[in-house]
C-alpha cells in the first residue's frame, strides 16, 4: 500500500492563492547543511558553489552560517529537488537534510 | 615532505609530488575505507538491469551501526524515520558504490604514478597530476577519509590543544597528526582546482 506524496495531491488544486502563497506552495521543502568538525570551511564553499552553482559571496555566507549557527538552509524547492540535493551533499560528504519549509 | 597541490600553469591539472611513504599511507588508508564500505552490507550494483534493480528490495533502511558509516551515510530526514528509510533505501547502495570507486581511484592514481606495490627505496617520489574530474574525485574521497579518521577520533571543533598534548608515541596523536595532513592536502587541492 502506498499513498502519492501530499505536495502532488495539493499542486493546482486551489485557484485563490495570494502570490506569497503560491510561492510557498511551490517550495515547501528545503536542504539544511549542518556543521561538523571535521569538513574545511575552504572545501564547505567549494562545494556550495559548484553544486548551486552560487556566488562566492553567497556560498561563504552560507558556509559561515553553518560554522557559526550550526545550520544553514542552503537550497529550497520540490521535495524530490531536495532530496536530490540532500544526496549530492551527502556524496560530496556533507552532513545534509531535508524538511518541510517553516 | 609533499607541499601538496598546486595548479600547473599551463595544464591547469592539479599537480603534486608524494614520497613514497606518504602515498604508500594514502593507499592503504584509501584501501581501508573500500574494506569498511564493503564490510557491512548494502546493495552495490548500479550498473544492473534496471528491472532487477527495482526487484530488489534489499536496500538497507536503518542507519548503519558503525559510526564511521552513519556519518558517511547520515539520515536524510531527522524526525521521520520511515522517509529517511526510503531515502536510505534508494540512495545508500549508490552512494556507497561511489564512495569506494572514489577511494579506488586514490589508489589506481598512485600506482600508475609509479606507486610499487611493496615500496622498498626510499627515495622514490610519485608525481600525481590530476585533470578535474580526477581532482574533484580525490577531494570527495579525502573529504570520506577524513570524516572517517575524525569520527574514529572523535575529533572536536578547537580540541587542538588536547592532540597537541598527547606523546609523540601516542598512536591516537599519530593518527592525528595523519587526520591534519589529509586536511592540509585536501586545502591545496581544493585552491588547486578553484
Amino acid at each position: 500500500m502506498t499513498t502519492a506524496s501530499p505536495e502532488k495531491v495539493d499542486r493546482g488544486v486551489r485557484q485563490d492563492l495570494t502570490p506569497e502563497e503560491i510561492t510557498v506552495a511551490d517550495t515547501p521543502w528545503v536542504t539544511v547543511v549542518w556543521n561538523d568538525p571535521v569538513n574545511l570551511m575552504s572545501y564547505v564553499t567549494f562545494v556550495f558553489q559548484k553544486h548551486f552553482g552560487y556566488g562566492k559571496k553567497k556560498a561563504e555566507k552560507l558556509m559561515i552560517e553553518v560554522h557559526e549557527d550550526g545550520r544553514s538552509v542552503v537550497s529550497s524547492g520540490s521535495r524530490e529537488e531536495m532530496e536530490r540535493d540532500v544526496q549530492a551533499m551527502h556524496e560530496y560528504g556533507l552532513w545534509a537534510t531535508l524538511s518541510k519549509a517553516e | 615532505m609533499t607541499s601538496g597541490f598546486v595548479r600547473h600553469r599551463r595544464s591547469k591539472q592539479a599537480i603534486a609530488t608524494f614520497t613514497v611513504f606518504e602515498a604508500d599511507l594514502l593507499r592503504s588508508l584509501a584501501a581501508q575505507l573500500v574494506e569498511l564500505l564493503h564490510n557491512e552490507s548494502a546493495i552495490v550494483a548500479v550498473e544492473r538491469d534496471p528491472l532487477e534493480a527495482m526487484l530488489d528490495f534489499s536496500g538497507p533502511t536503518t542507519e548503519p551501526d558503525d559510526p564511521v558509516l552513519r556519518r558517511l551515510f547520515p539520515s536524510a530526514y531527522r524526525d521521520d524515520d520511515e522517509s529517511a528509510g526510503e531515502f536510505r533505501r534508494f540512495t545508500e547502495g549508490q552512494l556507497r558504490d561511489g564512495k569506494s570507486r572514489a577511494a579506488g581511484t586514490i589508489i589506481d592514481v598512485l600506482e600508475e604514478a609509479g606507486l610499487p606495490p611493496e615500496p622498498t627505496g626510499e627515495d622514490l617520489m610519485i608525481d600525481v597530476e590530476l585533470d578535474q574530474e580526477h581532482a574533484m574525485t580525490w577531494m570527495r574521497s579525502l573529504t570520506d577519509l577524513r570524516l572517517a579518521l575524525g569520527t574514529r577520533l572523535e575529533v572536536a571543533e578547537g580540541d587542538e590543544d588536547y592532540w597537541y598534548s598527547l606523546p609523540d608515541d601516542d598512536p591516537r596523536g599519530q593518527a592525528h597528526h595523519i587526520y591534519e595532513w589529509l586536511g592540509f592536502l585536501q586545502e591545496t587541492l581544493v585552491l588547486a582546482v578553484k
